[in-house]
C-alpha cells in the first residue's frame, strides 16, 4: 500500500462530489480560508466544573473569544429558605453551601448572628474557632490543589493530597460526628470540645505536614506540563481584580494585600504570628502559590493555637441564646423548659443589619443579616466568593486557547452549591 | 472615622442624603435613588473615602412602604480597610435604578442577581437577564409575596397530572 497518495490541498471550501476527478481550479476569487465563529457548549455535565456550571464559549479557532457563564443548575433558593427559618435552625444550611468547607461557612454565619446579637464568645471557644477554621482552611486547599492538578492532568497530586485531606476528616468525625457537612459551631461558641486524643493526632499530623507540601511542590513544580500550563494563564491585574470584587487568594495572587484576618481581626487571628503571602503576577501559578504557602501559614496558626489552647467554657453564657448543656437538660426541669423554649421559638435578636465578613478557603464570605425583631431573619443574604469570582471569569478566558478553560476554571476554586446557593 | 464618611457624603450631596446611622460599629448611609451612579464615583474615587470595592449588591422587600424595595450596596475600601452600607429606596413601580457597573465590575453579576430574584431593573447594565432561574420563570422569589409552599411555577408545566389519577 501507497501511503505517499498526495493529498488534495484543502481549499476549505465545498469541494463538490468526491468522485470528481478533475480537481477545480484555484482562482484567485476563491478564499483560501474560510472563518467562523464557533460556539461551544460547555458544562453542565463535566468533570472539570466541580459541579453543575455551564459556559457558552465563543471561539475563534482555539482562541476564545467570549465565555458566558450560565448559572442556576444548583439553585435551592436557600435566602428565601433562610427567612422561614429560626436563627439556629439555618446553621445547617450553611454547611450545603460550600461543601467542600462546611465549617468555614458554619463560622462566617454563627458570626454574623453573635455580630448581631452582640455576644462574645469565651475564649477557648475563639481558639478552638480558629484552629478548626484553618483545618478547614487546609482542607479547602488540599481538595483544590489536588483537583486542579488532576484537570490538568498531574493525576498523582490528587491521590497525594487526598491522603492527608482524610487525616483531618478522620479528625473532624472525632471532633463532632460528621466528615463533610459538620454543622459543629453554635451560636454562641462551639458544640463539642476537643479532646486530648484529638489534640495529640493533630500535633502529629502538623508535625508531618510541612513535609508532605514540599512533596506535592516537588511533584508540580519540576512537571514542565503543569508549569506550562499554569504560568501566565488567567491572568488578572490588581486593578481588575478588586473592581470585579475578587477576594481571597485570587486577589492576593495579584498583588494585593487584603485579608479579612488581617484587616479585621476576628478569633484569635489577632493573637498569633502569621504572614500574608502575595503573588505578584496574578496568573494561576502564584495563586498556587499562595495557596501552598497559606496552608503553611493555617499549620503555623493551629500549631500557635494549640499551644496557648486556655482552659474554660466552649459556649457562651446568654441564656437567652444559648441551650443548656444536654446534662441538665435530662435532670433538670427548668433547663428541659430552656431547652424547649430555644429550639422552638428561637430568640429574639435585636432589630437591625449586620454585614459581617470571614475569611473562607475561598475569599471573602460575607453573611448580611436583616432582622426585625423576630426569631427569623428578616432577610438573609450570603456573599458567596464563588459567584462574584465567577464574574471575572468572562474578563479572565478572553484571548486564552480552549485547554487553558479547565485551569481558568481551577483558578478560582469554585464550589457550585455556593455560587447558586 | 465612619461619622466623617457619613458627614462626607452629606456635604456632597445635600439633595440626596436621606440619613445615617450605626449599628453594632457598621455604618448606613441612606441616599435617594437618582443619583446614585454620582454618589458610587464620589465614594471610589474621593481619596479619604476610597471605597474601590463592592462587596455586595442585595435588595429587601417591605411590602407596606411606599418606597417598597430597598437596594443595599456594601462597599469595602481595601486601602482605608472600611466598610458602609449605602442604601437607597425604590417604588414598586417603575422598580428601576441605574446600574453602578460603570464604576464597579463586580456589579454586573450581582446586579443581575437581584434582578432575577427581586425583579429590580437596573438601567444602563450591560446585561441584565436572569442568573440563576430560567428565562421564561414566573415571578421573582425572594418578594414577600412570593409562597414558599406548593409547586409554585411549575404548577404551569404540561406534564404534571393535574387530577388525581382515577383507580
Amino acid at each position: 500500500m501507497d501511503y505517499q497518495t498526495p493529498q488534495k490541498p484543502s481549499t476549505g471550501l465545498n469541494e463538490g462530489p468526491l468522485h470528481d476527478t478533475e480537481p477545480r481550479p484555484i482562482t484567485e476569487d476563491l478564499p483560501l480560508r474560510r472563518s467562523e465563529d464557533l460556539l461551544l457548549n460547555m458544562g453542565p455535565q463535566h468533570p472539570a466544573t466541580h459541579g453543575v456550571l455551564r459556559v457558552v464559549l465563543e471561539l475563534e479557532g482555539e482562541k476564545i473569544i467570549k465565555a458566558t457563564p450560565d448559572l442556576g443548575y444548583l439553585h435551592r433558593g436557600v435566602e428565601k429558605l433562610c427567612e422561614g427559618l429560626t436563627y439556629q435552625q439555618i446553621i445547617p444550611h450553611t454547611d450545603r453551601l460550600d461543601y467542600v468547607c462546611s465549617m468555614s461557612n458554619n463560622f462566617a454565619y454563627v458570626r454574623a448572628v453573635e455580630k448581631l446579637l452582640g455576644v462574645s464568645i469565651p475564649e477557648r471557644g475563639e481558639y478552638i474557632r480558629t484552629i478548626i477554621a484553618e483545618m478547614q482552611r487546609i482542607v479547602g486547599h488540599l481538595f483544590w490543589l489536588g483537583t486542579q492538578a488532576l484537570d490538568i492532568g498531574a493525576m498523582t497530586v490528587f491521590f497525594w493530597t487526598f491522603r492527608e485531606r482524610e487525616a483531618l476528616l478522620d479528625l473532624f468525625e472525632q471532633i463532632c460526628g460528621a466528615r463533610l457537612t459538620m454543622n459543629y459551631f453554635r451560636i454562641g461558641g462551639v458544640h463539642a470540645d476537643l479532646s486530648e486524643d484529638v489534640i495529640r493526632k493533630l500535633q502529629k499530623f502538623l508535625k508531618e505536614f510541612p513535609l508532605k507540601i514540599e512533596e506535592y511542590d516537588r511533584l508540580l513544580v519540576n512537571n514542565r506540563i503543569w508549569v506550562s500550563r499554569t504560568k501566565d494563564i488567567a491572568v488578572i491585574s490588581a486593578e481588575d481584580a478588586v473592581s470585579f470584587g475578587l477576594t481571597g487568594p485570587v486577589l492576593r495572587g495579584s498583588g494585593v494585600n487584603y485579608d479579612v484576618r488581617k484587616a479585621e481581626p476576628y478569633a484569635a487571628y489577632g493573637k498569633v504570628d502569621w504572614e500574608v503571602p502575595l503573588g505578584s503576577n496574578g496568573d494561576t501559578y502564584d495563586r498556587y502559590w499562595i495557596r501552598m504557602q497559606e496552608m503553611k501559614q493555617s499549620a503555623r496558626i493551629i500549631s500557635q493555637c494549640l499551644e496557648k489552647l486556655p482552659e474554660g467554657p466552649i459556649l457562651t453564657d446568654v441564656p437567652q441564646v444559648v441551650a443548656p448543656p444536654k446534662e441538665k437538660v435530662m435532670q433538670d426541669m427548668q433547663s428541659l423548659i430552656h431547652h424547649f423554649i430555644i429550639f422552638t421559638e428561637g430568640f429574639r435578636p435585636p432589630k437591625g443589619e449586620v454585614y459581617c465578613a470571614t475569611e473562607a478557603p475561598k475569599g471573602e464570605l460575607g453573611f448580611s443579616i436583616v432582622s426585625d425583631g423576630s426569631p427569623k431573619p428578616y432577610r438573609l443574604k450570603i456573599r458567596a466568593p464563588s459567584f462574584v469570582h465567577l464574574g471575572a471569569f468572562d474578563h479572565m478566558a478572553r484571548g486564552y486557547m480552549i485547554a487553558d478553560i479547565v485551569t481558568i476554571f481551577g483558578t478560582y476554586d469554585l464550589v457550585m452549591g455556593e455560587c447558586d446557593r | 472615622m465612619s461619622q466623617e464618611i457619613a458627614q462626607k457624603i452629606r456635604e456632597a450631596f445635600p439633595g440626596e442624603f436621606v440619613e445615617a446611622n450605626e449599628f453594632r460599629n457598621d455604618w448606613t448611609v441612606v441616599v435617594k435613588p437618582d443619583r446614585i451612579v454620582e454618589i458610587a464615583r464620589f465614594l471610589r474615587d474621593d481619596s479619604d473615602l476610597a471605597f474601590d470595592q463592592l462587596s455586595d449588591v442585595f435588595s429587601v422587600d417591605y411590602p407596606g412602604r411606599a418606597e417598597r424595595f430597598e437596594v443595599v450596596y456594601q462597599l469595602n475600601s481595601i486601602p482605608k480597610r472600611h466598610r458602609l452600607r449605602l442604601k437607597t429606596g425604590l417604588r414598586e413601580d417603575p422598580c428601576e435604578i441605574d446600574s453602578v457597573y460603570p464604576v464597579w465590575k463586580a456589579a454586573g453579576f450581582l446586579e443581575r442577581e437581584v434582578y432575577d430574584l427581586m425583579g429590580v431593573r437596573f438601567r444602563n447594565h450591560p446585561d441584565l437577564r436572569r442568573i440563576f432561574l430560567p428565562e421564561d420563570f414566573d415571578g421573582h422569589p425572594l418578594r414577600k409575596e412570593y409562597p414558599t409552599e406548593g409547586k409554585g411555577w411549575r404548577n404551569s408545566f404540561e406534564f404534571l397530572p393535574t387530577e388525581e389519577p382515577q383507580t
